[in-house]
């Protein structure tokens, strides 16, 4: 039993749904008590689908538990088969119904209905969302491709002289991150380098587009959380290979381009000879995010201390950009997907972290808290940490909510998706040279402590929510009278939310606090979060103007 | 349309009741489209801060309650799941030693906390673990600094707002005995329409005056034989059959949804508590007409539209009178999750001859009924609402009437409105 205060994931027949609701042409009868249907509002509200998800829910109640449960499944499965007419049905089972063994998919095969009934059974009290519809998608398509299955040991049949390659983009399902505009900027890619996309799947796809799935001669797995169980089942199977880079980034496109090039058989000059890695101008590459990282304006962008949590995938792939592509620091990675633990922890390594693998929400809001980031880079559950502790924030995975699913065109992956990224994670924090101009100007009467960025919604905020004084325990050192800052909030954040100040703290003198409003106000939190903590641990009942300046030695800028 | 004459007011032992209509129902059974009493956390603990909800149950309970919520605005919410997992189920023994692991630790950290509530879900009431055993043995380790105290929540025996019902039934048993003559206001208000509540009843002369719940789980209204309830919500049946069980005395009455609905609701109170018909004038008259000075704005947009209500909060009923008879729109069919005749045997009375009444739902059969009526506004869950407006219906989803203050006289243009506003809104785009 784990007590769960919010979850980063449905349980895994959501992630059935998400595929059912991504494809055309297949229903997904559940079996499900009352209340179970919550999930609909999931894909009409938060990516304001048009049509309801082709899900049809058994809705048993208590008085069906004594025998008639069984019988709900196949007159719902029955009836939906008649209504919706689709050429593939998903039977499966939500956790209540998992626990009364009534083996819904196995009674769906018994009707003989003239598609494919795929059984679905997904283990709700150990697995979940993303599981679920890796396994959903892999059943499905194994499913509808019994019959095209090679006897053990064929040769694949080269492609012949003059054709096109070909490739399957796995893994795009609806209530993804970007899916819908990553699978654009994808394709377009693919299409530079000559190789057409066969098919799209689970998104947009129909039974019969799966059933073609082997006549691609390889699989982009694009997001591996939902494709890589199919795409490893299609490489052993049919002998398909699939791609391991993850296309975010100017570097991880790049990647991406050299690898499916390679697996096509292609050349990759018509994309790669447009980029020039370490060529500081605009024709450096077609993505504006390299130059602009080179912009002077940008420097101010350097050591910004970021947090990265989410999926696997866009985890991975945001610390390297962070790192590599904004001169950022990574003072914290991780993530919420345990099956892709150990691709998280090889990344941590190269930043010197050690990677958090929890669905424990507190647990992340107790580490961001320690990390004392600039940035965090996470889902929408980090967004809301990061807004009650004043830091900047941007989504970079799900769970996702209404603002990630943008009217704009506004892709992760490939350049475009660069760009997206450079912009999304750059406005939040303070713009480069009006950082410069606010330090200049910090005495004007416009500038000072109380005039916010205007711009800023995650650092202007004029205190902590009405609803956090009950909830949380924030240990906020009272210090003197002055109205709360950006740099309280910045000091704030440093402190974390669990830290009880039961040692005596350090005081502050009064010249001790003048010298550190002297300070720019938007790194004054952190100076003086690092002066507390040089005192503190040297013992220090009193903080001085040289226990400013000795702290400043010692922790540099 | 507020001629008080034509309010039939009901009320034990003072007048009788007149012969019942019977109203034909359709009864329909198939897949339901509605939240399960499980969100009925998203607003009790809003309402009571001083009790925190633990769902035992799964995955799916956990992000039921999430969604429901809409947003996570909340750092630590009074609300959690304590999520079954593969090991619970194997052993029941270990499931109550892990369940009060929890609580214990849970109560450990929030000490402003001084009613835990455990709420069984579907699987927890599939399996058979006992809450009820599990609050007695915990009461055991935290009373009196904590009571805890259980409910169900389970889709398989609620519906959506029977959370509510269950919760308060759960403290009826704790609430201290008295047999003084009191008012007993019965089911969730906002607490700005509590405050209005509360004045009116004043300036009547009617009281003390008791609200259940109250805005602490720890202050318990007492209940006993001078207990007079009104019923501010439709759906607290068996919480109102249990305060009876305890003594108290139900004062028969619609609910007090629109101006009409608030001048009944009232009167059955004043009428119990001999208030002269004066008085009652004086007090009530200037706050019906300002009411109807707000919602004569709204009149000539509603009347003669028609309206679909789907079973959801188990507010239609009441809902649909005010609509009906207050602003004149047409009612298709008023379906609710279930007819608890007792609870709303005056509204019943109040409905056109010929409504139309189901309950329960068979999801697919009643859209096809929708989409042949094509009604100018359908009330419905949020799962169903895009859906609909992308062919053209307008809606309203039904969580917002349950999530917005709409009782009492100052409410019931805010009410009007959030019928309005869907019109008004396709209206003016021309997109």
């Amino acid at each position: 039993m784990q007590l769960t205060l919010w979850t980063y994931e449905g349980p895994p027949h959501v992630g059935a749904m998400r595929v059912a609701t991504s494809m055309r042409d297949v229903h997904y009868v559940l079996h499900a008590p009352q209340g179970d249907t919550y999930a609909d509002l999931l894909f009409t509200m938060i990516e304001r689908q048009d049509k309801r998800p082709p899900v049809s829910y058994t809705t048993f109640q208590a008085r069906d538990l004594g025998g008639s449960t069984a019988d709900m499944v196949k007159s719902a499965v029955a009836e939906a088969y008649e209504r919706y007419q689709p050429k593939a049905m998903l039977v499966g089972e939500s956790c209540t119904a998992e626990l009364l063994q009534d083996q819904a998919g196995h009674l769906g095969q018994t009707l003989g209905l003239p598609v494919p009934v795929v059984p679905l059974e997904l283990p709700a009290y150990s697995k979940k969302e993303h599981w679920g519809a890796a396994e959903t998608f892999y059943q499905l398509a194994r499913t509808l491709l019994a019959d095209r299955i090679p006897a053990p040991g064929t040769v694949r049949t080269p492609r012949a002289e003059g054709v096109r390659p070909k490739a399957n983009l796995l893994g795009p399902t609806a209530l993804g991150f970007r899916c819908r505009d990553d699978v654009v900027e994808i394709s377009r890619l693919l299409g530079e380098l000559g190789i057409d996309v066969n098919v799209v799947a689970p998104m947009g796809a129909s039974p019969d587009d799966l059933r073609r799935l082997p006549d691609a001669d390889f699989n982009v797995c694009l997001y591996p959380e939902v494709s890589r169980t199919l795409s490893s089942w299609l490489q052993r199977t049919f002998g398909m290979p699939f791609t391991k880079a993850t296309p975010m980034g100017v570097n991880g496109t790049r990647a991406f381009v050299a690898e499916v090039a390679a697996m096509a058989g292609v050349s990759a000059d018509p994309v790669l000879s447009r980029e020039h890695p370490g060529v500081a101008s605009l024709s450096g590459s077609q993505s504006r995010l390299a130059w602009y990282a080179r912009s002077v304006d940008s420097t101010y962008l350097t050591g910004k201390r970021v947090f990265v949590f989410g999926d696997a995938t866009h985890v991975v792939a945001a610390a390297r950009i962070a790192t590599e592509e904004m001169g950022f620091t990574v003072v914290g990675l991780g993530t919420f997907c345990r099956e892709f633990a150990r691709e998280v922890r090889e990344a941590a390594k190269l930043y010197g972290v050690e990677a958090l693998i929890t669905d424990d929400y507190l647990e992340v809001e107790k580490a961001i808290g320690e990390c004392a980031p600039e940035l965090v880079l996470g889902t929408q559950m980090e967004r809301h940490i990061a807004k009650r502790l004043g830091i900047a924030c941007s989504v970079i995975s799900v769970p996702i909510h209404v603002q990630d699913v943008p009217a704009r065109y506004s892709p992760v992956f490939g350049f475009e998706g660069a760009n997206v990224l450079f912009d999304s994670w750059v406005h939040p924090l303070v713009m480069g040279l009006e950082e410069h101009l606010l330090q200049m100007f910090r005495d004007d009467f416009e500038f000072n402590d109380g005039a916010k960025p205007s711009h800023l919604p995650a650092v202007a905020r004029p205190a902590a929510p009405a609803a956090a004084p009950a909830e949380t325990a924030i240990a906020a050192p009272v210090l003197n009278a002055a109205p709360v800052s950006v740099a309280a909030l910045d000091a704030r954040a440093g402190e974390g939310v669990a830290v009880a100040q039961t040692e005596a703290e350090p005081v502050w003198t009064g010249a001790g606090e003048l010298e550190l409003k002297k300070i720019p106000f938007f790194v004054r939190g952190k100076a003086r979060r690092n002066t507390e903590r040089f005192a503190r641990e040297r013992g220090l009942a009193q903080i001085t103007v040289e226990t400013l300046y000795e702290a400043k030695a010692h922790f540099g800028r | 349309m507020t001629d008080l004459s034509a309010v039939p007011l009901v009320e034990s032992g003072c007048v009788e009741a007149p012969a019942r209509r019977t109203i034909p129902v359709l009864r329909e059974r198939g897949q339901r489209e509605v939240f399960c009493g499980l969100t009925g956390i998203v607003w009790l603990h809003r309402k009571m801060q001083d009790a925190f909800f633990l769902v035992v149950g799964s995955r799916t309970c956990a992000h039921l309650i999430q969604s429901a919520a809409g947003v996570m605005i909340f750092a630590e919410p009074r609300f959690g799941t304590a999520i079954l997992s593969d090991r619970d189920l194997a052993g029941l023994a270990d499931a109550n030693d892990e369940l009060d692991r929890i609580c214990v630790e849970l109560m450990a950290r929030r000490p402003d906390i001084g009613t835990l509530f455990l709420v069984g879900s579907c699987p927890s009431e599939v399996i058979k673990l006992d809450l009820a055993k599990a609050a007695e043995r915990l009461n055991a380790q935290l009373f009196p600094k904590v009571r805890v105290l259980n409910y169900s929540g389970s889709g398989i025996e609620t519906t959506f707002t029977q959370g509510e019902d269950a919760a308060l039934r759960a403290m009826v048993p704790v609430l201290p005995q008295g047999d003084a003559a009191q008012l007993m206001v019965v089911g969730c208000v906002a607490d700005v329409v509590e405050d209005q509540f509360r004045r009116v009843f004043d300036q009547l002369g009617i009281g003390p005056v008791a609200f259940f719940p109250a805005r602490r789980a720890a202050e318990l209204p007492s209940v006993g034989a001078g207990t007079r309830l009104l019923l501010a919500q439709p759906f607290n049946g068996d919480t109102v059959r249990a305060l009876i069980a305890r003594g108290a005395e139900l004062i028969q009455a619609p609910y007090p949804l629109g101006a009409e609905g608030t001048t009944a609701w009232l009167r059955a109170a004043a009428l119990a508590w001999g208030v002269t018909d004066q008085r009652f004038e004086e007090v009530t008259r200037p706050l019906i007409d300002r009411s109807n000075r707000a919602l004569d704005r709204y009149r000539p947009r509603l009347a003669g539209k028609s309206v679909f209500l789907m079973p959801d909060s188990q507010l239609e009923v009441p809902i649909a009178r005010f609509l009906a008879r207050e602003m004149g729109m047409v009612l298709l069919e008023v379906g609710t999750p279930y007819l608890d005749r007792q609870m709303v045997a005056a509204e019943l009375d109040l409905l056109p001859e010929d409504v139309v009444l189901s309950e329960g739902q068979h999801l697919d059969r009643q859209l096809d009924r929708v989409r042949a009526a094509r009604p100018d506004i359908t009330v419905c869950g949020l799962g169903l609402a895009n859906p609909l407006e992308a062919e053209g219906l307008s809606t309203k989803w039904s969580i917002e009437l349950v999530f917005t203050p709409i009782h009492g006289y100052d409410q019931a243009a805010d009410l009007a409105e959030v019928f309005v506003r869907p019109l008004e809104r396709r209206s003016r785009l021309s997109v």
